[in-house]
């Protein structure tokens, strides 16, 4: 199109179209690397500082939301809940004496056995932000990132077991994908005779899937699934979820289970940054260079 | 100069609403026809001031757009590029056209924006059924006569201040 003067002149058309070109091939490019892999993690903690101020605008009514009903709870009610977690607590000390022996136990018998012993895992609590991410993936972001020794595969929980995991480290924040998202799956094992299988989400936050179990595999509704800790990213003995149901077609060599996740996946607020040992190492050789880089 | 920021000010602000208004958590059904707001604001502002808001702030708003929302580094600032280019393209024909022409094409604009967005998603192994992207292109075009109409006060007043 070629209008007198203005943008649309011939020379200014041709110079628009090259622009084009140019940044066109530049966004394709970054797509295609940051597909095929992490090299451009840095280029986006660069962005994720300038779209911070956003991110925060964005959390801020919902986190004063949130904090003027706390601050405006009357008495009566924060008593009672004081005096329901006081009795919480009771219950769970009484709980973790009997742990402490039993650990303890366990300890003395994996030295007989010449295994090491499992050691108490470092964790950090972070607060998932009120910020809606790619609507057709199960993700969110927290408030913990690069700073706080966050690194890609790190494992989430919460108070009843296995969230998901992280996927991208930014300065502040980070990004995380639940378990029941389609594209997840969690090494198990069912915990009442270590059969071991793979728990893949389903992308509803209520379901995950077993498709990997046989039709004589020994595995019933309500059976509780764990961690296995194959694969290195989740530490093992945390719960994953229970089976709800277990549908065994002869026909088929695989039968159809589905599991309830363990935690609250799409309720939660806060979640648990664990760093399990082996991973500590992993941890300090990835922030390295990072670190030194700017 | 305080003319120059002065006329900033106002678009970057509309810039900045349309990238909260992509990430606020709403309830399941509003995320599900949520219009892609970066993409309307741009292509207001291609049309009224081709001059000033080009290609570059359209590679820079969908970078925001993709580092705010997790998705592939470049998706949506690939499809800004082109509603940008096509907007750039003809803007003369389309500021004096009547406004139901002009919806026409946002919505033809809108509905390039969202198939380069599902085809990424399909070539990277996401695969989202088209018409869930469709609730979102139809409410982006109803709103851009509002937008068109409510921006096109708040612009006016704004020169009226500044001349005055």
């Amino acid at each position: 199109m070629k209008a007198p003067g203005g943008i649309g002149g011939g020379r200014e058309a041709s110079s628009l179209g090259i622009k084009f070109l140019l940044l066109a091939t530049i966004s394709l490019g970054s797509m295609v690397i940051d597909h095929r892999n992490d090299h451009l993690s840095q280029v986006r903690q660069v962005f994720s500082i300038v779209v911070y101020p956003i991110e925060i605008a964005v959390n801020f009514p919902f986190k004063a939301w949130r904090w003027t009903t706390i601050s405006l709870a009357d008495r009566a009610t924060l008593l009672r809940e004081n005096s329901e977690l006081k009795d919480l607590q009771l219950r769970y000390d009484v709980r973790l004496q009997r742990m402490a022996a039993v650990e303890a136990e366990n300890v003395r018998l994996r030295a007989v056995l010449g295994s090491s012993a499992k050691i108490d895992d470092r964790v950090l609590v972070a607060e998932i932000l009120a910020v809606d991410l790619d609507p057709y993936r199960q993700r969110f972001s927290i408030n913990r990132g690069l700073q706080d020794g966050v690194y890609v595969g790190q494992a989430l929980l919460d108070a009843n077991g296995v969230v998901g995991q992280i996927v991208e480290v930014e300065v502040f924040t980070s990004k995380a994908v639940l378990i029941s998202d389609a594209d997840h799956a969690v090494p198990v094992s069912v915990n009442r005779n270590g059969l071991r299988t793979i728990a893949v989400g389903t992308g509803d936050s209520g379901r995950l899937r077993l498709p990997y179990v046989t039709n004589s595999a020994d595995i019933e509704p309500s059976d509780l699934l764990v961690s296995s800790g194959l694969g290195g990213v989740f530490p093992s003995g945390y719960p994953v979820g229970r089976v709800l149901e277990v549908v065994r077609r002869p026909g088929q060599s695989f039968a159809d289970v589905i599991v309830e996740p363990a935690s609250a996946l799409d309720r939660d607020r806060e979640v648990l940054l664990v760093w399990s040992e082996e991973d500590q190492d992993k941890q300090y050789d990835k922030s390295k260079p990072i670190e030194t880089d700017p | 100069m305080r003319d120059a920021a002065n006329t900033l000010v106002w678009p970057v602000s509309t810039f900045v609403l349309a990238l909260i208004l992509s990430v606020i958590p709403m309830p399941d059904l509003a995320v599900a026809i949520r219009p892609p707001w970066p993409a309307l604001v741009m292509i207001y502002w291609t049309l009224v001031a081709p001059e000033r808001f080009g290609l570059m702030t359209a590679m820079v708003l969908g970078l925001a757009v993709d580092t705010l929302s997790g998705a592939l580094l470049g998706q949506n600032a690939f499809a800004m590029l082109i509603i940008t280019y096509f907007g750039l393209k003809f803007h003369l024909r389309l500021r004096f056209s009547p406004i139901s022409q002009t919806t026409m094409t946002v919505f033809g604009m809108l509905l390039i924006y969202e198939f380069i967005l599902f085809w990424v998603d399909g070539v990277a192994g996401r695969t989202v059924p088209f018409s869930d992207r469709l609730m979102p292109l139809f409410i982006g075009t109803l709103l851009w006569p509002l937008i068109l109409e409510v921006f096109d006060r708040i612009q006016r007043h704004d020169q009226a201040r500044i001349e005055s």
